[in-house]
């Protein structure tokens, strides 16, 4: 290995010995075509062909007024696909193409790692399979026939708790035994070096775009910028670019879930404990003996028990500061994006503009505040109307000190 | 450091049988009287895994088996335990395969007195390969713990090289580039090739380990050259059986004495 991928004390290649060779081979491919202009180019052509790059930098006129400062959405929910997750896939696609690669494998948690993963899959002409629990297969039906649509094969994974960590475990065994033909599409900026590098250098195109745009526009920088945290993939894609700026102030916002206080959230920076987890040494929920906790996010992109380590150095040196929100603001940020400006933001977005909304109570006119939108919402619908009426249940419930909401005309005796 | 391993199979002049189960599989009390009957069935040495919840480096079965250890609240206090009680009536070789996570939040000094105090040999760290391995090895070193090393046919010679600087208790050989679990029958040859290879570059005992399931795999194995045989998720399948281990390690156990016979 040419590197360990490490930042400050965090990431590096914590792996089976097995595992090296094959992380080895993936870390020389990606340093060499990472100046290579050949490869640049025909990722730049699909990027703007397929994808649809750039995403519009959206000046939201309505949230602005509403919130008393200049409100930017980087507008990722446009991009094909329908999310951030797209930047990614294009790139390692193309970097398993080069390798002569045979076999695209996944792991995805909510499916839409899994569907971008299937996505170019077909258009590369390269058979997918997507490592799932079995759990989130019964959650994510729609996404999962989106799957089998691109042709992609959907292996369902029973071990564990049967959602994301486990797929991702699955899918690191499979690469071990499968590792000549086959080339790992990882789906964040978490795990075992190059990953965490190589998916930040993908994705960094989000806060190149946005950082130019906004300068091109207003002839000034954000104030603010921020963006959710789940393994962290979107929110470093927009942070790069404004590192070295070093008075815009960053903004990371973590799953509260159903509070920090209780133990049904994600939120590995803001309560977890520095450990060791899928290769990456990184804060995560962990117990006092080092096993990995389950994460709970009502938006399933944010439900992971762990976050990549570049956030965890951010976080430690100070650089960006991080937040969490619960599930219940998300969902009103959820139903104001709409209603304010006629865009539904993913469940994870959400997480970034409930953020945005407290933010904003410190800034001023002059202020600019960029939040990412990483992705869009239709994907939430189902959720969403589950968790509101659930909520309606409870609040109408304890109201009425019995058991949930019958029709008002049937008399309350019987 | 002297090398229990090595004298072993200098005394008994043959290859090692050397099964492996998870500790407090499916429970800390009944997992210490598997272990019993592993030593009472003809184990020459132990690999004893401590549980943990993202065994990346495991097949199904021995996540079942960390499974089945965490959900009967198995704590990393309850293995020592464990370890402590086996020790009290045998001075067997004992093997740790743990997770680096495990070691870290106990503390790697803490971890590896805990294991001194309990007579451990070795401690092999699934996820720690030779690029973070000085994280722990002066610390192993001091408390007199070998370190194991894994290697397979992937292995490039100059990386054999690197490896076998670290490794001082045995080399944990794989047959083919896989995690533990079931595989079609070992290949004698590919393991042969392997054996020789690393054999030209080394002293240490070299133990072959993954997917090793039947009598007639474990002659392979002896018969490509190995110095000891590990038998993991063939006898976890059979937990908490103790019959069934039992059966399961005199067979494979006869297969190392009398290999010809099979």
């Amino acid at each position: 290995m040419k590197s360990l991928g490490q930042f400050g004390s965090f990431g590096g290649m914590y792996v089976s010995e097995l595992l090296v060779p094959v992380l080895s081979d993936v870390e020389t491919a990606y340093l060499d075509v990472k100046n290579d202009p050949a490869f640049q180019k025909e990722l730049d052509r699909l990027l703007s062909e397929f994808a649809g790059r750039p995403t519009p930098l959206t000046h939201a006129k309505n949230l602005s007024k509403a919130f008393g400062c200049t409100v930017l959405l980087k507008r990722e929910d446009l991009l094909h696909g329908g999310a951030h997750k797209t930047n990614n896939v294009l790139g390692q696609g193309l970097l398993a193409l080069r390798m002569g690669r045979k076999e695209l494998i996944a792991e995805t948690g909510a499916g839409q790692h899994g569907t971008a993963v299937a996505m170019i899959g077909a258009l590369f002409g390269l058979p997918v399979k997507i490592f799932m629990g079995s759990k989130d297969i019964k959650r994510q039906a729609s996404n999962v026939e989106r799957m089998h649509l691109f042709g992609a094969e959907v292996i369902p994974v029973e071990s564990g708790s049967k959602s994301l960590k486990d797929a991702i475990n699955e899918a690191l065994r499979y690469w071990v035994s499968h590792s000549k033909e086959t080339y790992y599409v990882f789906g964040t900026v978490a795990g075992p070096h190059p990953f965490p590098t190589m998916v930040a250098d993908f994705q960094r195109v989000i806060g190149d775009e946005a950082r130019m745009q906004c300068l091109e526009r207003f002839k000034k920088l954000p104030t603010v910028v921020t963006a959710c945290v789940g393994g962290g993939s979107n929110a470093i894609g927009i942070f790069k670019a404004f590192l070295e700026d070093k008075h815009v102030k960053l903004v990371g916002v973590e799953p509260a879930g159903e509070g920090l206080e209780t133990k049904k959230h994600g939120a590995a920076l803001c309560k977890g404990t520095v450990g060791c987890l899928h290769g990456a040494i990184s804060y995560c929920l962990q117990d006092n003996d080092g096993q990995i906790l389950e994460a709970h996010s009502l938006s399933a992109g944010l439900d992971y028990p762990g976050v990549g380590p570049e956030h965890s150095f951010l976080k430690d040196s100070g650089r960006v500061q991080y937040e969490a929100v619960t599930d219940q603001h998300a969902v009103q940020a959820f139903e104001l994006l709409s209603k304010t400006e006629g865009i539904i933001p993913a469940l994870e977005s959400s997480h970034a503009i409930a953020q945005a909304k407290k933010i904003a109570t410190s800034l001023s006119k002059e202020d600019i505040l960029l939040i990412n939108i990483s992705g869009r919402g239709d994907k939430d619908m189902d959720q969403v109307r589950e968790y509101l009426s659930s909520k309606e249940n409870l609040s109408s419930s304890k109201g009425a000190g019995c058991l949930p909401a019958v029709p008002r005309l049937t008399p309350k005796h019987s | 450091m002297n090398n229990p391993y090595a004298d072993l199979r200098a005394n008994l002049k043959r290859p090692l049988f050397v099964p492996f189960v998870v500790i407090g599989d499916p429970n800390p009390k009944e997992s210490l009287a598997i272990i019993k009957t592993l030593i009472a069935s003809g184990a020459d040495a132990l690999e004893l895994g401590f549980p943990f919840s993202d065994p990346t480096a495991d097949g199904p079965v021995i996540q079942a088996a960390d499974v089945r250890a965490l959900g009967a609240r198995t704590t990393i206090d309850d293995c020592f335990e464990v370890l402590k009680k086996v020790r009290q009536d045998s001075s067997i070789p004992i093997g740790l395969l743990v997770y680096f996570n495990i070691i870290l939040q106990r503390g790697i000094k803490k971890f590896y007195e805990d294991c001194k105090a309990c007579g451990v040999t070795s401690v092999l760290i699934a996820d720690l390969p030779t690029e973070h391995m000085h994280e722990v090895s002066d610390v192993a070193k001091r408390n007199g713990i070998l370190q194991v090393c894994i290697v397979s046919e992937l292995t490039s010679e100059e990386r054999l090289k690197t490896v076998l600087m670290h490794a001082d208790g045995y080399l944990y050989l794989v047959s083919s580039p896989s995690v533990t679990g079931v595989k079609d029958s070992v290949l004698q040859e590919s393991i042969a090739a392997l054996i020789t290879r690393v054999r030209r570059n080394t002293d240490p005992p070299l133990f072959v380990g993954f997917g090793i399931h039947t009598a007639s795999d474990v002659t392979s194995v002896v018969k490509a050259g190995a110095d000891g045989v590990i038998v993991g998720s063939r006898i976890v399948k059979d937990i908490p059986d103790l019959k069934l281990i039992e059966v399961a390690c005199k067979e494979l156990r006869s297969a190392i004495s009398f290999p010809s016979s099979v």
